[in-house]
């Protein structure tokens, strides 16, 4: 537990310092909503177009999070160093992880408001416990499948093309369940409370990849 | 001569007996659907590949764990050649489906039936195993990632399924049931024999690509023993060698 915590100290104030990943996802994150503005020609979304929308820019604004994972592993030799220290190789998995959660954390952060602003979503305030809460299932799904995907493309030749196409259907599951709990929050008559089946899903959906994940993720890094 | 050459031959000719009768017993024997009428008869052979296509994932996962378990360098092999082999039966057996649903439903494409869309997108996933073994350079990294992504793709295939079907309200027809199904017995006779028949060529058409890969192996490395160096590259793969 201690090796993860030096590794995510490592990686948030290598982001902090550097700021390479956070500002291009807020960014990209907005530019998206502006597409969508002009593409779809709607000056306010509601409903599950809102949703659909929604998350697709934060898959996005994921996939460059996840591209740039381990990138300073590879090109610095942290790889190296940490299979020649006698630690739990799991622990890695756990701090990447870790990290690509907080990073999509801190993207909502900007993206939510932007969202909200932009857009401008009927009753996202009335709903906002729900839409938190899904998002934050939504962000393991993320974190857990991203640091897998990242983990196996960084080895690769082409790997910021192997990473989305192999990250993208895995996260399928995960972003129907978000988009469509996510969707009726949105509509002019929403309850304000997130249907349980889709809690449901994302959460067990979570567990699954990450039981997956942390017993495969040793084969990944093994010299 | 290896293992998987063994019995090649009679595997041959029973896939070849099978797949006549399956195909006779399709067209002559089997009553024309009441509803659908002729074009049902399609399933008889897209529903036996859709399921062994989605059984040859969850193998390729299978062998992925041999492989992990013993680094034994066949296992990689099972699971490539699984995996491309329900790769080529899943499209086919896409199309057929397409064409069913352009006959019965008058559309190409149907997003309200779960089943196809998640085939689809287990297909889509599965487009990506060759090029991410393609983009790995050194064979053994190449066969211990392949090994990781057989086993998360071959568990992603049923989890898969469930979410999509919670998704949207059901409309494929459901011929398979826990009921036993709502087919008259000679459609099941033509159905199984067509499982059937699609599983052996399934197994025929691996068992002759692992020979036909295996026998590459061979000719490689008794080439380099002839010219030493000389030999030079035979050029990049994505499959075991």
């Amino acid at each position: 537990m201690r090796t993860a915590a030096a590794i995510l100290r490592k990686d948030l104030l290598l982001e902090l310092r550097t700021l390479e990943t956070l500002p291009s996802m807020a960014l990209l994150s907005i530019s998206t909503f502006v597409i969508f503005h002009f593409g779809l020609n709607q000056d306010s979304l509601s409903g599950q177009l809102a949703a659909g929308v929604f998350t697709v820019t934060l898959l996005f604004a994921a996939m460059l999070a996840i591209n740039r994972l381990f990138v300073a592993e590879r090109e610095q030799g942290g790889f190296d160093a940490f299979l020649l220290a006698p630690v739990d190789r799991t622990a890695m998995f756990v701090a990447k992880a870790a990290a690509l959660f907080i990073f999509m954390v801190a993207l909502e952060l900007v993206a939510v408001p932007a969202f909200a602003l932009l857009l401008a979503p009927p009753r996202l305030g009335h709903s906002l416990a729900g839409f938190v809460l899904l998002l934050v299932l939504a962000d393991g799904a993320f974190a857990v499948i991203g640091t897998f995907v990242s983990a196996l493309a960084v080895h690769t030749r082409a790997r910021d093309l192997i990473g989305p196409i192999i990250g993208l259907p895995l996260m399928l599951p995960a972003l129907i369940a978000t988009a469509r709990g996510i969707g009726p929050l949105l509509r002019a008559n929403s309850s304000g409370s997130p249907q349980l089946k889709w809690l449901l899903v994302l959460a067990l959906y979570d567990l699954f990849n990450a039981l997956l994940a942390v017993g495969l993720f040793d084969y990944l890094i093994e010299e | 001569m290896s293992t998987h050459v063994r019995h090649l031959r009679g595997l041959t000719v029973v896939t070849a007996l099978m797949i006549t009768a399956g195909l006779a017993l399709t067209f002559f024997y089997a009553p024309l659907d009441a509803e659908q009428g002729f074009v049902q008869k399609i399933f008889y052979i897209h529903v036996p590949l859709a399921i062994v296509s989605l059984v040859g994932f969850c193998l390729g996962g299978v062998y992925g764990i041999g492989y992990l378990r013993t680094g034994k360098r066949v296992w990689d092999m099972r699971s490539y050649c699984a995996i491309h082999m329900s790769l080529i039966f899943s499209v086919a057996g896409l199309l057929a489906g397409s064409i069913w649903a352009k006959a019965s439903w008058g559309h190409w494409w149907v997003w309200s039936d779960p089943t196809l869309v998640s085939y689809l997108i287990v297909i889509l996933l599965y487009c990506t195993y060759q090029p991410m073994r393609f983009s790995i350079e050194d064979p053994e990294r190449q066969a211990r990632y392949a090994a990781v992504f057989s086993i998360v793709a071959g568990a992603f295939v049923p989890i898969n399924f469930i979410i999509v079907n919670l998704s949207s309200e059901y409309l494929h027809p459901r011929v398979l049931n826990l009921e036993g199904g709502a087919m008259p017995g000679s459609m099941k006779l033509a159905f199984y024999t067509s499982l059937i028949a699609v599983a052996l060529l399934f197994a025929t058409l691996m068992k002759y690509e692992m020979a036909a890969k295996e026998l590459r192996i061979e000719t490689r490395r008794l080439r380099r023993r002839l010219l030493g160096d000389d030999a030079g590259p035979l050029g990049r793969t994505a499959s075991p060698s």
